[in-house]
């Protein structure tokens, strides 16, 4: 069985100068499906997203957007595509509603037809009564969903966000996630970049993690936390120099050996399961002074600790 | 739709975009406006009086002048403005867009071409006030009026192309005022040229901004006020201003979208 790629791209680099920005990128994104970009600040990610969007082009490797080649064909995958990118990209002086608009009628809508979908999609976002006022007098939150209903105005079968919720508060930040799962379960394919796990665990079916320029891991996100643990324990020592005593103190219920310290604070990838009070227990069992203990789930930041760790030590 | 179809759409679409602009900043219009009417004024009560032409009363020889002056200076607005633009983020967004891309250059031309009109009609105004008059026949007025409006057509297009040479909004400024302001001043715009300096002179005599100045006057039948030895160009101001006019938009407007092209491609 074959299944109908939305995205795909093969050895995809990009270099500035002598620098590589972005290097062997491979992807294959089905159809209907969304594809999480997770990395820190320069990891390559808006690269990526500049080139599936054909606003720039590659040095290596080749992709596609909707069957159609970003570098030979790029008038096709515009047709096929909606963007929202890193940095704002609509029109200050004109209204929410007059920039919907105008990307509908430049989007081959007829003037009617853009007028009725600016209205739908401000509605949608929450944004009707501030419809008539110029973008760049809305809060900067407002002008975010903004520039992400312009990318929905031609309903596009392939969107690419670019870090979308950036700026958003939590309740706008949960409305965005439902409207791209309605959007999703319609059939359409979302490549975004983020750099929340939580964010890329709730709405990706793949992650891929980028770190300079270059796939550090990918997968689901089970399989991603399953590989560096889900749950993370910190400790705050009371002396800093306890650290090592109770990494070893902690070990029997650490998920893996990879622990790490900052200042007074140990963090340890915490097995499935584990009790607090057994880990009380252990600290007070080794004579190691607590000042607080604080269990969570893994963030990006233990992701790439993690996982660049595992780089370095071979298998 | 067909290709052509699609990009008059587009065009049509994206001039409205920048004609709002200057709908929610109006002060955008006062350089082709308030500004020039000062001049009139200026030249037409300060110095008018102290300078003499040949054949003729100074208030109907200036105004022609001023028309010019104020097109060449035009360079400005839309130099500045689409600098602007490019800093903005929208324009990637329209780059990403199943739009025609000539479009987009097209569509801020048409726009500021209107405010280069408006100046036309703010300046017949003044003019008409301070005891300018037509001279001519109707077809001369109009050719008059059509060659004034393609040449601020071209400047449009060459003050694009400055906006998109640099780096930044405010190099326009300094560009266009170091260029423009020495070729509008040393030419027949304001003052008969017989008394400059030779050098000065001879710059003035090939000095397309003579030409025009020379061309505006001819055909509205104003005073022209040329030295007798004036060379072939300013003897034949109507050809020589079509020509130029020609020439620049023949090269600016594939250079601004060749620049366009390179200033977007990463
Ligand atoms: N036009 C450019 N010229 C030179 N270097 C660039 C250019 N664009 C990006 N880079 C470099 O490429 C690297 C990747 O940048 P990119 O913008 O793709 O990162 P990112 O993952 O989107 O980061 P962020 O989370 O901060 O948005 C960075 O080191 C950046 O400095
Ligand atoms: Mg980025």
């Amino acid at each position: 069985m074959t299944t109908e790629l939305g995205i795909t791209t093969s050895g995809l680099g990009k270099r500035f100068g002598d620098f590589w920005a972005l290097r062997d990128l491979d992807l294959a994104v089905p159809k209907g499906s969304v594809l999480g970009l997770l990395g820190h600040n320069g990891a390559g990610k808006t690269t990526a997203v500049r080139i599936l969007t054909t606003l720039s082009e590659p040095t290596t490797g080749t992709a596609t957007v909707a069957g159609h080649d970003v570098a030979t064909d790029a008038a096709a995958v515009r047709t096929k595509i909606g963007v929202t990118g890193q940095g704002a990209t609509v029109d200050g002086l004109l209204t929410a509603r007059a920039n919907l608009v105008m990307i509908g009628r430049l989007s081959r809508l007829s003037p009617a037809q853009a007028k009725v979908r600016a209205d739908e999609l401000l509605e949608r976002v929450g944004l009707s009564e501030f419809a008539d006022r110029r973008v760049d007098r809305l809060s900067g939150g407002m002008r975010r969903r903004v520039d992400l209903a312009a990318s929905l105005v031609a309903d596009p079968p392939v969107l690419m966000l670019d870090e979308p919720t950036t700026g958003l508060d939590p309740a706008s930040r949960q409305d965005l996630w439902n409207l791209l799962r309605e959007h999703v379960a319609r059939g359409m394919t979302l490549l975004l970049t983020t750099q929340y796990l939580e964010e890329a665990d709730q709405l990706a079916d793949q992650i891929v993690v980028l770190d300079h320029g270059r796939v550090i891991a990918s997968g689901t996100p089970a399989e991603l936390k399953s590989r560096v643990g889900g749950e993370r324990l910190d400790v705050t020592l009371a002396d800093p120099a306890d650290a090592d005593a109770a990494r070893v103190a902690l070990a029997p219920h650490a998920e893996s050996d990879d622990a790490r310290v900052d200042g007074a604070v140990l963090t340890i990838a915490l097995r499935p399961g584990t009790r607090l009070i057994e880990l009380v227990r252990e600290l007070d069992h080794a004579q190691i002074e607590a000042v607080d203990l604080h269990r969570r789930e893994a963030t990006l930041d233990d992701v790439f600790l993690t996982l660049t760790r595992k780089e370095m030590v071979p298998a | 739709m067909s290709a052509s179809t699609t990009l008059a759409a587009d065009t049509m679409v994206l001039a409205r975009r920048n004609l709002e602009h200057i709908r929610q900043i109006p002060e955008k219009l006062l350089d082709v406006t308030l500004q020039p009417v000062m001049f009139t004024l200026l030249f037409a009560y300060v110095f008018g009086g102290a300078i003499g032409v040949a054949g003729g009363n100074y208030h109907e020889y200036l105004v022609g002048g001023i028309l010019v002056q104020t097109l060449a200076f035009g360079v400005m607005g839309p130099g500045v403005s689409i600098a602007t633009d490019l800093a903005e983020g929208v324009v990637d967004r329209l780059r990403t867009l199943p739009m025609n891309r000539a479009a987009y250059l097209l569509g801020h031309a048409a726009a500021e071409w209107v405010g280069t009109i408006l100046a036309l009609i703010v300046l017949s105004i003044s003019g008409l006030v301070v005891g300018w008059r037509i001279h001519a026949g109707i077809l001369d007025a109009l050719a008059g009026y059509a060659l004034l409006a393609a040449f601020g057509l071209a400047m449009v297009w060459l003050g694009t192309l400055i906006g998109l040479s640099v780096r930044s909004a405010d190099a326009v400024q300094g560009i266009a005022f170091g260029v423009i302001f020495p070729i509008t001043f040393v030419s027949t715009a304001f003052v008969p040229i017989d008394g400059m300096p030779a050098v000065l002179k001879t710059f003035a005599e090939w000095n397309p901004v003579s030409t025009m100045v020379t061309a505006t006057r001819t055909l509205f039948g104003n005073p022209v006020s040329l030295p007798a030895d004036a060379p072939w160009p300013l003897q034949h101001p109507v050809l020589t201003g079509a020509l130029w006019t020609a020439g620049i938009l023949a090269v600016a407007v594939p250079l601004c979208l060749r620049k366009f092209r390179a200033r977007t491609a990463d």
